[in-house]
């Protein structure tokens, strides 16, 4: 879901768990989007691409993600499937990453596409 | 119930040692991503959007008490406490984690069950009819030939390696439950005037991004030439689909361009020279004893029927649900009870452990131990009595499995969609509980009478779109999600494919969109005996189309 514009981070799903990662600054794997390494260029976004693809022992379908900052100011994802990914099913609130984060998203998953 | 033999037991187990060792070899660096997908795949095991995802194989959506609890036990121990029954009569575990995959594997074959084919370029699950072997209209029972076709096409080392997945499926029934036509090879059931069983052979259907009615190859092929003529048919598309290109290598494509009569010829050439070699003969001793598994089973005495006619003339809920959700059985006494996994805000097709369990527990007590996964995601009870469809109603309704709406408008499909999956391009989950609750109110959805609607979240049409009355597609136009709607489509023996009605909906334009289709069907329909698709088919699209886009009706009239 790479775009041309915008400030980019690397997603991919963890070997072992399955659920979502996100390339740090350190070039090791976190959970915390805001914790995430962030490409301003297209140059800086390959090499993090580069770095994660090295890392397939690790990760499982890196790839690059377009990322914005929401009206409270939490980084987020600018298409509504990494919204998605990052959050766990909109028809299951108590499932995936959205169930512990309480109100660290600004609006409910159900409205996701709609904001 | 078929049982696995000792070859089947030492198959299955040897299959899930490898496995290990290759999850192992994986975890340990030895593998790549790259060589460990496809042996993954093999074993059922995707990636989705949040986690793993595993397809167990139910074959022809046939299942035991025991091995329901088993699906119940896997769910709890290492899921999240619930699973998914698709519209190919599996189940999905939507949160597994890599490492305890060989051990769920493991819990599987103890009951008898695996994940094999159920992903890559092969022979799919056989799908039937979730009524075989109980619906009064049968014909025959059409599981021994779906059992017999799984164990001929298990591990096949011609066909493990299509151009493309191959799925089959088998109707026993003339009223075709099991949408035959819109499979890469369909069968139809059929008695020769002579009395000989033998089979209707389609061929070439599909849904997706290219959806065709299949197109009978031949009209009747006796039963001991099934295996030749499948065969046949599998060798010449083994050999001439297409392989350039993912888009156009599945049979329908073929087909298409060879011309029906073309391939026909081909296939009449192959199999002629089959029957010659002796190779592809049916083993009538084989078939005897798979058959002999899907024997009827002990029928009992219809009882006492009191407690059930004075329970259907005094509360209006369980007669609804008799109504809707049971179906005639062709014993006397028996009947037929579809369990809805429909509830108003239920996910379609999900259900959880708990549930799973009660589900067990009713075809254990009253069920003759037997359970069906429909291609509409629910789950039936083939054989129970009528005597006890009261009991057996409470018992669900307490579970929250006691919604009467078969059939009916609540009664929807629907793919993970977005919610999970990661080839969707929209979710569609949330529209189906949209549509649900809006259309809510039981006895409106009896007014609107049958209605088939299907939702998909991407073209490949997981949610049999096409094949709807009303077909909901979800897609992304201009970064949201984006509905178009088909109109007009049947799953059934009288195949027919939606036709776009016109531009798309936004997520929350949808519902109203529906509620004006709907109340245009009942202000037309000439009597309550007129579905929505017979009043669309009588009607044609025009009415409906200026329903759903009344702007452009009002700028046409100006």
């Amino acid at each position: 879901m790479s775009r041309k514009h915008g400030p980019k981070i690397v997603s991919a799903n963890d070997l072992l768990e399955g659920d979502v990662v996100y390339l740090d600054e350190a070039g090791g794997w976190t959970r915390d989007l805001n914790r995430a390494a962030v490409a301003h260029d297209a140059e800086a976004a390959q090499a993090l691409l580069a770095d994660a693809i090295a890392q397939q022992d690790r990760i499982v379908g890196p790839d690059l993600i377009e990322i914005g900052l929401s009206t409270s100011g939490v980084r987020r994802p600018v298409h509504y499937r990494d919204i998605f990914r990052e959050r766990g099913p909109s028809n299951r609130p108590d499932l995936g990453r959205q169930s512990a984060a309480g109100a660290a998203y600004d609006a409910p998953a159900r409205e996701a596409a709609h904001v | 119930m078929y049982r696995y033999d000792e070859f089947d037991q030492a198959f299955v187990r040897e299959r899930v040692r490898r496995f290990a060792g290759q999850v192992e070899r994986r975890l340990s660096g030895a593998l790549t991503e790259d060589e460990f997908k496809p042996l993954r795949l093999q074993n059922g095991l995707y990636l989705q959007l949040h986690a793993y995802m595993l397809r167990v194989a139910i074959p022809y959506g046939t299942l035991s008490s025991r091995q329901m609890r088993q699906l119940a036990t896997i769910a709890e121990r290492w899921d999240k406490g619930y699973g998914h029954f698709t519209t190919r009569q599996n189940i999905q575990f939507n949160w597994p984690k890599l490492k305890d995959v060989p051990a769920i594997l493991d819990a599987l074959a103890d009951v008898e069950m695996h994940a094999i084919q159920t992903s890559g370029n092969c022979i799919r699950n056989v799908t039937t009819d979730h009524f075989a072997g109980a619906a009064a209209d049968e014909i025959e029972d059409p599981r021994p030939t779906a059992e017999f076709l799984r164990q001929w096409s298990t591990d096949h080392p011609e066909f493990s390696f299509l151009p493309r997945k191959f799925k089959i499926a088998i109707t026993g029934s003339p009223n075709d439950r099991a949408v035959t036509k819109a499979h890469d090879i369909g069968l139809r059931m059929l008695r020769s005037e002579a009395g000989e069983t033998g089979y209707e052979v389609i061929v070439g259907g599909g849904l997706g991004r290219t959806p065709v009615i299949g197109e009978v190859v031949r009209d009747f092929l006796p039963r001991a030439d099934l295996l030749a003529y499948i065969e046949a048919i599998l060798r010449v598309y083994n050999l001439h689909g297409r392989r350039d290109n993912k888009y156009k290598a599945r049979i329908k494509i073929l087909v298409r361009e060879t011309g029906l009569e073309n391939f026909r010829a081909e296939v009449e050439a192959e199999f002629e020279r089959l029957k010659a070699s002796h190779s592809a003969e049916i083993d009538p001793t084989e078939l005897a004893r798979i058959e002999a598994c899907f024997a009827p089973p002990a029928f009992a005495e219809a009882g006492d029927l009191s407690t059930c006619e004075t329970r259907l003339a005094t509360d209006p809920d369980f007669r609804a649900w008799v109504d809707t959700n049971v179906t005639a059985h062709r014993q006397p006494g028996y009947a037929i009870a579809t369990i809805s996994l429909k509830a108003v805000n239920a996910a379609p097709g999900d259900a959880s452990a708990d549930q799973m369990r009660v589900m067990a527990d009713l075809a254990e007590r009253f069920g003759h131990d037997e359970l069906r996964i429909s291609h509409e995601q629910n789950v039936v009870l083939p054989h129970v009595r009528r005597a006890d469809l009261p009991e057996i109603n409470d018992t669900l309704a307490l579970a929250g499995l006691g919604t009467a709406n078969i059939g009916q408008i609540g009664d929807i499909i629907a793919c993970p969609g977005m919610d999970y999956c990661a080839l969707a391009t929209a979710r569609s989950i949330p529209i189906a509980q949209d549509i649900a609750q809006h259309f809510s109110d039981p006895a409106h959805a009896r007014t609107i009478g049958e209605m088939k609607i299907k939702i998909s979240g991407c073209i490949n049409a997981c949610g049999h779109h096409h094949v709807a009355h009303i077909g909901i597609l979800g897609l992304e136009k201009a970064g949201r999600e984006n509905y178009q709607i088909t109109l007009g489509g049947n799953h059934s023996e009288t195949m027919s494919l939606g036709e776009r009605a016109g531009p798309g909906f936004d997520a929350h334009e949808v519902v109203p969109a529906l509620e004006r289709l709907i109340s245009t069907y009942l202000e037309l329909r000439e009597s309550e005996a007129e579905t929505f698709l017979m009043a669309y088919r009588r009607l044609g699209a025009a009415p409906f189309k200026a329903a759903l886009y009344p702007e452009k009706e009002l700028q046409n009239a100006v």
